[in-house]
């Protein structure tokens, strides 16, 4: 049975400008040991998705939906059982170092409060687990910074230290909120060798949100990738990045600038991000979309499969031998 | 074919901040930041020159000295010929209609209590006060079709419009002037992938219409690639390469340049399984201190004892490399 | 440790160009729309306007003069038969009238001083805080050189030596009230120094008076209104503190002040005369303080 088997999600915002659909009938599976990344720009719900299965959403927002942990409805859970599994069995990171941490107390002080509650351990022996857990995510110095706080570190550092804290509890599952984005490019890639290093250890399934392609094709065998609030296309990390079949797909791969020889110019997909409040009746990305017919605007296409692409799913109404002639300019 | 002078040439550009000492004694010694420490380059007429470099690299502050918008500690701008170091203000007035900005943080740069009419008119009314309105407006509503907004928005706010677009508004701000030199500091930085791309080719497709020259600034040697000529490459306030655009990707030297290139990740799922990832190990240090000799030392994977004992300049390698590195 | 604020990220994609409307939808709109849903504020400020234009017109609406005295009614308690609706004091006089007439002088006394206050505390804040350096200190030293002043004793001061006149009042009142807004603003400035539309605009070339006007002071009125608000109540007490001490208007003329004098001292024999004018006093004060706080919430720039 998948570890993660989210089922219609979809999310709601009561707001000043009506209700707001942020997430719209999502759906995914995540095994142990998987990792799948969420892919998309501003305003297409993927932090609105896990924020829903993890309960945090803020308090305009209802989920429906299901969303299945090894078999238990998290969207349908009280309080107190949420919390047993947050933090202990699904961990979370955030995207800005600098205020995910609290800056009043210790590191130690925050990550021993992890085990103690989760893990019931005594304060000498959730200290020596937090110093294990420094030096696996290649802090030096371990047993010194551990008093230190969060200032005292650079945001690569408390980006480590945000892991570590993470996979105190051993979870199953690690949700990362574009982990990297604030980060600079070095960094960057540090942090993301850390990471396959720590799946390749632990067998931990790894669920990956950001807009960045590049940090998802080196972490993710599995890529869904989501434009105002609806999933596009989703499949294999191989059929995304070599056989993209969806327009909005290839057009995030063209605009992507790239650094190999001979690269292309870079392709602008037109238009402006959605504004979630008037999205049209069919497909969310019709607006800008170079392919679309007179269908696409008005009936939302499926989320379908396609015989000649085993495993992937893709919401369009144009054909992928359509959309292929669309591919070829882009040099995937 | 003789080269054509330099638009602007700098050369040992030094900015340095007077911080705060550790010891609260008004007589203890005040600590220096280094921002920029000795940067060189020029910039020819109609090309792009691209600098990247990571946080803290200092690329920001020599975007704002080249304006004076930061106070020069030292080193020589010539901008046209013109000395414009220890310039009188009313030199640099007559500099700022040729050399504009554009800003990192779209809607950010926009006055919010002003509709984009205005802001795009300002540069117009500030150095052609004579100017009569109605002209003002045809050249406003030109320019803003030049950079793909509408008529009817001129009377919108800042706050009414997306990020890409708050972006074209600063754009046509700057250009609005015909300047022949604009300094982009992390121009699309903040944007969507798919707007980033939008822009860019927006930039591109102005610079050839209108002869611009520009100062590309980013973080991302991926970004700065499609729109550069050349490409220098910022460490700690120090130069450490410069180069031709298709030298710099092909055959980069120095150790840093390396480095920042396996970086970055780019959307090839093979690549990126089986590429050798060249990690720098510890982290920046600080500017306050900076190290002696090469301000990379500490982190480069091939740093020697002669990298603790000088500071190695921009040596020109050959026609189309600067690199500064003892190794290279 | 975590804060979804996702959705005010996702609030701010919400907001788009809209439709084919020729002028915009400016902030200020905005902030008018917010201050609306804010029922507190819109009752207060109905209710303000209630007590102002009663204030204006009451007097001569109402069959008693406010210096009139009522022989046959001294120190009467409230009715309707003589139509002294709030009652007389110890001379005979309506005390209805009297206080909306004690109304006119302490909100005009309230209006002016603020007006003045609040140019003077704009000037001299937006100042200090762009120029920055040496001036910038220079001029807060001379704000903390007034806050040290004892206002009271100048008052006294210049009250026995210029005599009791309604300009006086305002001038003492206006002198002690600016340091408030100066430091506010200057805080603002130094903060909107650094904005980036301002780097824009100096890097354009635009002149610094044609910055701070420009630029900075449009980007202050949000803070400077909702201080203002602030102010008025202040300055409505400080001249009733005077009116209080006897240092302020003279006879016949009144003011909330010198009413709640008069009507603390007949506290035990006449209530009302301390009840109606201090009750009066108090819903003003408290109207003023609902509607800062619902122009505080309409202008917050993170509600945008």
């Amino acid at each position: 049975m998948a570890l993660i088997n989210v089922s219609k999600l979809s999310v709601q915002f009561e707001t000043p400008d009506g209700l707001v659909t942020a997430v719209n009938d999502i759906s995914f599976s995540l095994d142990r040991g998987q990792t799948l990344g969420i892919v998309g720009e501003s305003g297409s719900g993927k932090s609105q998705t896990v924020l829903a299965m993890m309960g945090l959403l803020a308090s305009n927002g209802s989920a429906a939906g299901q969303a299945q942990f090894d078999g238990q409805d998290l969207l349908a859970m009280p309080p107190q059982a949420l919390n047993r599994i947050r933090g202990n069995r699904i961990a979370m990171i955030f995207q800005d170092p600098m205020t995910s941490l609290n800056p009043y107390l210790t590191i130690e002080r925050q990550m021993t409060e992890v085990l103690e509650l989760h893990k019931g351990l005594t304060r000498q022996q959730a200290r020596l687990r937090s110093v294990q857990a420094l030096d696996a995510v290649k802090i030096p110095e371990a047993a010194r910074r551990l008093t230190m706080y969060p200032h005292e570190f650079s945001g690569g550092m408390r980006q480590r230290v945000m892991i570590a804290m993470a996979l105190l509890c051993e979870p199953d599952v690690l949700i990362a909120d574009e982990p990297t984005t604030a980060l600079d490019v070095t960094v960057q890639a540090q942090i993301m060798a850390l990471l396959r290093d720590l799946q390749r250890d632990h067998g931990t399934a790894i669920v990956m949100i950001t807009h960045d392609l590049g940090v998802v094709a080196g972490l993710c065998d599995e890529v869904m990738v989501l434009y105002g609030g609806r999933v596009m296309e989703h499949g294999s990390a191989e059929s995304i990045f070599y056989q993209p079949t969806h327009p909005y797909t290839i057009g995030l791969l063209g605009a992507v600038p790239r650094i190999e020889e001979g690269a292309h110019m870079l392709v602008a997909i037109p238009g402006a991000p959605p504004n979630m409040a008037r999205l049209p009746p069919g497909c969310p990305f019709s607006e800008r979309c170079t392919l679309a017919d007179h269908r696409c605007a008005d009936q939302r296409p499926a989320l379908s499969t396609v015989p000649e692409y085993p495993g992937l799913l893709r919401a369009c109404h144009r054909s992928p031998a359509d959309t292929a002639f669309q591919a070829q300019g882009v040099g995937a | 074919m003789s080269q054509p002078p330099a638009l602007l040439s700098v050369r040992d550009l030094r900015v340095h901040f007077k911080i705060a000492s550790d010891s609260p004694w008004p007589w203890a010694v005040p600590r220096v930041l280094k921002a920029v420490d000795g940067v060189s380059f020029d910039v020819a007429p109609g090309e792009t020159l691209g600098i990247v470099g990571e946080s803290g690299c200092g690329k920001s502050t020599l975007a704002r000295a080249l304006l004076n918008l930061i106070p020069v500690t030292a080193g020589h701008i010539v901008w046209q010929g013109r000395e414009m170091q220890g310039a009188p203000p009313s030199a640099w007035q007559d500099v700022r209609q040729n050399v504009q900005m554009i800003f990192q943080d779209p809607l950010a740069s926009l006055n919010p209590r002003m509709t984009i009419g205005q802001i795009i008119a300002e540069p117009l009314r500030t150095h052609f006060p004579g100017m009569a309105a109605a002209g003002v407006m045809q050249k406003v509503r030109a320019m803003m079709q030049k950079v793909g907004l509408t008529e009817q928005q001129i009377n919108r706010y800042p706050h009414e419009f997306s990020g890409g677009q708050c972006q074209r508004i600063g754009i046509a701000r700057a250009l609005i002037l015909e300047p022949r030199l604009v300094i982009c500091d992390e121009p699309v930085s903040a944007l969507d992938v798919s707007i980033q791309a939008q822009i860019i080719n927006l930039l591109m497709e102005l610079q050839a219409q209108m002869g611009l020259a520009l100062v590309f600034i980013a973080h991302d040697l991926a970004v700065v690639k499609h729109i550069s000529q050349r490409v220098m490459v910022m460490y700690l306030g120090r130069a450490m390469e410069l180069a031709d655009k298709s030298t710099i990707y092909r055959d980069p030297r120095h150790p840093y340049t390396q480095a920042l290139l396996s970086a970055i990740p780019q959307p090839d799922p093979r690549r990126e399984r089986h590429k050798v990832l060249q990690l720098l190990q510890g982290d920046l240090p600080s500017p306050i201190n900076p190290l002696s000799g090469c301000s990379f030392r500490s982190r480069c994977p091939k740093a020697e004892d002669v990298c603790a004992q000088q500071v190695p300049s921009l040596q020109a390698l050959n026609a189309q490399t600067r690199v500064a590195c003892f190794l290279a | 440790m975590l804060t979804p604020d996702k959705s005010k990220s996702l609030h701010a994609v919400l907001v788009q160009a809209s439709g084919d409307l020729a002028s915009g939808r400016s902030l200020w709109s905005d902030a008018r729309r917010r201050f609306m849903r804010n029922k507190a504020a819109v009752v207060s400020a109905c209710l303000l306007s209630m007590i102002a234009l009663a204030c204006v017109i009451g007097p001569w609406v109402l069959p008693h003069a406010f210096d009139a005295a009522d022989w046959d009614a001294m120190s009467a308690p409230p009715s309707f038969k003589n139509a002294h609706f709030w009652g007389t004091d110890d001379a005979g006089r309506d005390l209805l009238v009297r206080c909306l007439v004690g109304g006119r002088v302490s909100l005009t006394v309230g209006l002016l001083a603020t007006l003045a206050s609040v140019s003077l505390g704009i000037v001299w804040g937006a100042t200090a805080g762009f120029m920055g350096g040496r001036v910038d200190a220079l001029m807060m030293r001379v704000v903390d050189m007034m806050y040290a002043i004892p206002y009271l004793l100048i008052a006294i001061l210049l009250v026995t030596l210029l005599g009791r006149d309604f300009y006086l009042v305002v001038l003492t009142i206006t002198v002690f009230s600016w340091m408030d807004m100066a430091r506010v603003v200057r805080g603002q400035t130094l903060s909107l120094r650094s904005m980036e539309y301002v780097e824009a605009a100096r890097a354009m070339g635009v002149s610094t008076p044609r910055i701070i006007f420009r630029h900075i002071v449009p980007n202050l009125l949000g803070v400077v209104v909702i201080y203002t608000t602030v102010t008025v109540p202040g300055v409505i007490l400080t001249e009733s503190v005077l009116s209080f001490l006897g240092l302020g208007i003279q006879e016949p003329m009144t003011s909330w002040g010198v009413l709640i004098q008069d009507g603390a001292k007949a506290m035990e024999a006449t209530p009302w005369m301390l009840l109606f004018p201090a009750g009066l006093l108090s819903v003003t004060l408290y109207c003023f303080n609902f509607i800062g706080d619902g122009l505080r919430d309409a202008l917050d720039p993170k509600e945008r």
